[in-house]
């Protein structure tokens, strides 16, 4: 649900980044805001724990710039992976205007991602979404540890819809602006449909 | 998509805007500003300068969502109201007709019982511009009507260039 205002002439979008806990959603984000201009981001917050583990959301705004004299806006948000805290994955997905799957590539982490996806799938259809209908994109991340699953399977098994999908290293940001604009760029075309 | 997008247009921000200024001096609070439920920041009045009103809004949203959350699992509907004393600055949240959430910050220059009676009647005024943004939203869907878009003409290269 975009926010469009004609009078301050800005555009705001939700974005969220969804996942198994540790897949490197919070790390997506650390990499935007390190690499982005003081004058496009507000602060990255973090609401987590001592553990420095995602407890509600970490919120990250960013103005990238204009599109025909509107400022556009975009709110970057990560879910808590960890299964205990279903209940606030459900709200952070309020409102979403686009959704990146984050995969944690490796082979011992596959039941997780397949169980977070259901997940999201629960979400957003108990909140009216459809998954093939939102504005999505899928990082296979972790690309630079040893233990990695082929691309092929993780396609075979992540994508079933064959959406747009990006390796990734976030720590070092390799992938990591491709899959966000791939979802940002979904978001915005899908707005040129409604107005 | 789910639910409708929140469109709003140079008069109906004019008169939120003049609640909100009225309210802001009424209430004497320091600050007072309307945040949709997902956390975007709609308009502010006072001195806002050395806030982080963006991250305020969403943090706002998110606590009103969890209360919601709360309320939900007690059999309650939704709790309408938050407040948080704080050791100079108080905060006193409330949701208005479901979709947008009011924040007013004010010091001992003002007391908890003037706020709640000024937001109680900022509270009704917005109810019903909020509805009427609504039903004309919606009035101008049906008629197929949309207001000379910017993003009508949206191309790859605009998009691109946000990139750069
Ligand atoms: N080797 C490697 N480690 C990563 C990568 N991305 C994230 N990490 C690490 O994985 C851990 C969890 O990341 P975090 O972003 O907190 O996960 P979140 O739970 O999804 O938010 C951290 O120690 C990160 O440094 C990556 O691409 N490669
Ligand atoms: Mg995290």
């Amino acid at each position: 649900m975009s926010f469009i205002n004609y009078s301050s002439r800005e555009i705001n979008c939700k974005i969220v980044y969804y996942g198994p806990g540790l897949c490197g959603k919070t790390t997506n984000l650390q990499y935007i805001y390190k690499k982005t201009n003081p004058e496009q981001k507000g602060k990255l917050i973090s609401l987590a724990t001592e553990s420095e583990r995602t407890l509600f959301f970490d919120f990250l705004p960013l103005a990238l710039g204009d599109i025909r004299g509107f400022r556009v806006r975009f709110h970057l948000y990560t879910v808590p992976g960890q299964v205990f805290y279903a209940a606030s994955r459900k709200l952070i997905l309020k409102g979403v205007d686009g959704v990146v799957f984050v995969a944690d590539s490796q082979i011992e982490r596959m039941e997780a991602n397949i169980e977070s996806l259901e997940d999201l799938g629960i979400n957003l259809a108990e909140q009216g979404y459809a998954i093939e209908k939102l504005p999505y994109a899928i990082q296979y991340n972790k690309r630079d540890l040893p233990s990695v699953a082929p691309l092929e399977e993780m396609n075979k098994i992540l994508n079933t819809n064959g959406v747009q999908w990006f390796e990734a290293v976030a720590t070092t940001g390799i992938g990591v602006f491709e899959t966000l604009k791939s979802v940002a760029k979904q978001v915005l075309l899908e707005l040129k449909k409604h107005y | 998509m789910a639910g409708t997008d929140l469109v709003m247009y140079e008069n109906e921000f004019q008169k939120i805007d003049e609640e909100l200024q009225k309210l802001h001096q009424q209430a004497n609070a320091n600050v007072v500003f309307l945040v949709d439920k997902n956390g975007q920041l709609i308009a502010s009045a006072g001195d806002t300068h050395n806030i982080d009103t963006t991250s305020l809004a969403s943090l706002t949203a998110g606590n009103i969502a969890a209360t919601g959350g709360i309320a939900r699992l007690l059999g309650e509907k939704e709790f309408t109201i938050l407040f948080h004393e704080g050791e100079k600055d108080n905060i006193h949240i409330s949701l208005i007709g479901q979709r947008v959430i009011l924040v007013v910050i004010f010091d001992q220059r003002s007391s908890l019982g003037l706020v709640r009676l000024r937001v109680k009647k900022t509270s009704e005024v917005l109810t019903k511009l909020f509805d009427e943004i609504t039903s004309k939203a919606e009035k101008e869907k049906l008629e197929g009507k949309v207001a000379e878009s910017p993003f009508a003409e949206i191309s790859d290269e605009d998009i691109d260039n946000l990139f750069r």
